[in-house]
């Protein structure tokens, strides 16, 4: 059983501001079903003041509490002031959370920067991903600007606290080595990659059935375990030149997050071990 | 408030009866089987009549019965013994639905000593394919694991049939019947099994007390070395008093085995019948024709299992979820995603396994609770079914 404190249950039973704003000024969408929980905040704002803030909350007893704490502290501050509040202060907030909870109070913060941005005109209330950044933790969607400032704001020093924090590395467990790296850069201890240029690639000269023998034993041998894995699949349609069509089965197929394995892992994958000109779309 | 205690496939009531025949061996007898004396001598013949107790509810014989602290040192003590005994063998085949007293071994073994390991999978409603496990056996298959009934879904896996086939290769079949023994009925005499792990506190023994089948001739390899306790198969003084509540819990499971599938399993399925019908977006998880007589695993769309948990604990009831918050992991459990459980479901799953101790009043009040306790739940959440994945991407 987890240890919460007695403000945390207390929020979690009672939560406060639970529900919806119709006419909400701004809306943030963050989680989903998939990752196991989800928060959509609202806020009315008057005059620069936030005058209202409702939630809805998918999630465990430290995720219904973290929101309902994070309305109460809304409502009545200044956007400007509001804009400060990190992760920290909703579990301060709470009298703390179990670390391995911890990720529920970064939910709050998210969310309440979309939020913000939303009510300024500036994002939609789902939060987006600005693609430019790399994709790290495939299973939970998690890119490294995320990372890296749950790392700085927070002061985390091991992978395992990272995974308390972002979620990033609790699943398949494959971005470990990127979190390690991710660490050391944090601490300014960034490393150098050397690009590489001119370099040949696998599939370089080979005639069409040899080129596609070898997607298909990519995907049989290197990108089929890692989905089954997670009770996913992925069979082979069809191959159009460079163009590779597949279908997601199992857990795959409903997936919010099949896009991101789709670009990520699937077409990675080929571009690497067989021709970097490929692209993969589903059929 | 009163302690409605639903969660049975996790540890049980130890029976009344069975602290009774334990009692002495704490205070009075409290000597060394081992000894030469007869103050010693008397606690070696308590053994003896537990060990004959254990062999009757699994139908072997007494020297086939190995006691041992716990069903998972049941479970390394047997994949091991295979492993050791047949060295050149370097494959197993098990299940991805296993306790982790087997995965996390597998896993083990996988990384860290170079075996291959076979993990078959299951279909939506947890069963294997018998195909798959016929071909998944190779020249240097050493070992088959797999589970008897499953710890959160109850399924019942075809274990005897199962074994046939590894007899067939020649290799050694193991089961972890923790789940099974007591609830449904064991004849190894009968089977193919060559080891079975069982644990005492699923079965109304305490904790720290379990026991493994080792069918006579096959060879094994012992876990523990030392003394001469076990047949020399398992060193160590003897749990006395812990092998004694297990032989009492053992005769009584005998006693009671009828009940538990017709009395205990008349309970689950009013509950499950009434939870599905009441609660609006629920669905049985598992295999509804094959399953332990006392599990239901019923999973609630759109709220999170640790959430219903908590709220289930402020009213008194106890159960488990396969919820990724109640592990301390990121994602629901193994179970749940190797039968492909929908993430809308799989986040809100409900373990509730009953013993002879529930009572009908006790379904009744669960089923009483449960609709509103999910309903308000629900409230708080951002998804329902007409609103399942809001502006997803």
């Amino acid at each position: 059983m987890w240890e919460y404190t007695d403000k945390v249950k207390e929020h979690f039973l009672n939560p406060r501001n639970a529900g919806k704003i119709e006419d909400a000024d701004g809306v943030g969408e963050v989680g989903s079903l998939a990752c196991g929980d989800a928060l959509t905040l609202y806020i009315k704002v008057d005059d620069g003041v936030i005058t209202d803030a409702k939630f809805q909350t998918f999630g465990c007893a430290s995720a219904i509490a973290s929101s309902s704490a994070l309305t109460e502290m809304l409502i009545g501050k200044p956007v400007e002031e509001a804009e400060k509040l990190t992760n920290k202060d909703i579990a301060e907030y709470l009298g703390g959370l179990p670390r391995e909870k911890m990720h529920c109070s970064v939910m709050g913060q998210e969310a309440l920067e979309q939020a913000i941005k939303n009510m300024r005109g500036e994002a939609p209330p789902q939060a987006e991903h600005s693609h430019e950044g790399e994709l790290i933790c495939e299973c939970f969607g998690i890119f490294d600007e995320e990372i890296l400032r749950a790392i700085k704001e927070n002061d985390l020093k091991t992978v395992e606290d990272v995974t308390n924090f972002t979620k990033a590395g609790g699943g398949c467990g494959k971005c470990i080595d990127d979190l390690e790296r991710l660490l050391k850069e944090a601490k300014g201890e960034g490393v150098c990659e050397t690009p590489n240029e001119g370099e040949t690639f696998p599939a370089q000269g080979m005639t069409n059935i040899q080129r596609m023998h070898l997607i298909e034993s990519v995907i049989e041998d290197e990108i089929r375990p890692i989905l089954q894995a997670d009770g996913g699949d992925i069979v082979l349609q069809d191959i159009d030149k460079t163009e590779v069509i597949v279908k997601f089965l199992g857990m795959c197929s409903n997936c919010p997050s099949s896009q991101l394995t789709l670009n990520n892992l699937v077409e990675g994958k080929l571009k690497e071990k067989v021709d970097p000109s490929i692209t993969v779309r589903e059929g | 408030m009163k302690t409605i205690y639903m969660d049975n496939n996790a540890t049980t009531q130890v029976d009344p009866a069975v602290f009774e025949e334990m009692k002495p061996y704490f205070t009075e007898l409290y000597g060394n089987p081992s000894s030469m004396h007869r103050f010693g001598g008397q606690v070696g013949a308590k053994l003896k009549e537990a060990r004959e107790s254990v062999a009757a509810l699994l139908g072997c014989d007494v020297d086939e019965i190995i006691f041992t602290s716990c069903g998972s040192e049941s479970d390394n003590t047997a994949i091991r013994s295979a492993l050791n005994a047949q060295p050149k063998k370097r494959h197993i085949i098990t299940t991805r639905v296993e306790h982790p007293a087997i995965l996390s071994l597998c896993k083990f073994l996988e990384k860290k000593e170079g075996y291959a390991v076979t993990y078959l999978g299951t279909d939506e409603h947890g069963r294997l394919d018998l195909e798959e496990y016929r071909q998944a056996f190779r020249e240097d298959t050493a070992i088959v694991s797999v589970m008897w009934a499953n710890n959160e879904t109850g399924n019942i896996y075809p274990v005897e049939e199962m074994a046939k086939i590894a007899k067939e290769h020649g290799v050694f079949f193991h089961t972890d019947a923790v789940q099974a023994v007591g609830k449904i009925p064991v004849d190894l005499k009968s089977s193919a099994i060559d080891m079975l792990s069982l644990s005492g506190h699923k079965l109304h023994a305490p904790k720290g007390v379990g026991a493994l089948y080792v069918r006579k001739r096959l060879p094994f390899r012992p876990f523990l070395i030392g003394g001469h306790q076990e047949r020399s198969r398992r060193a160590g003084t003897e749990n006395t008093t812990g092998i004694i509540a297990l032989g009492k819990a053992c005769r009584l499971a005998l006693d009671n085995m009828e009940a538990e599938n017709t009395i205990v399993k008349n309970l689950r399925d009013k509950l499950e019948k009434g939870l599905l019908e009441t609660i609006p977006d629920s669905i049985l998880n598992g295999d509804k024709e094959n399953r332990l007589p006392n599990t239901s695993n019923i999973s609630f769309g759109y709220v999170e299992g640790e959430a219903i948990l908590l709220m289930m604990d402020q009213v008194g009831i106890c159960a488990s979820s396969g919820s990724a918050c109640t592990s301390g992991s990121l994602e629901p459990s193994h179970v749940l995603r190797a039968m492909g459980v929908p993430f809308t479901f799989a986040h809100g799953s409900i373990r509730f396994s009953l013993s002879r101790f529930n009572t009908e009043e006790e379904i009744d009040f669960v089923l009483e609770t449960m609709p509103k306790l999910i309903e308000n739940l629900r409230k708080l959440s951002p998804f329902s079914a007409e609103k399942e994945l809001p502006t997803q991407n």
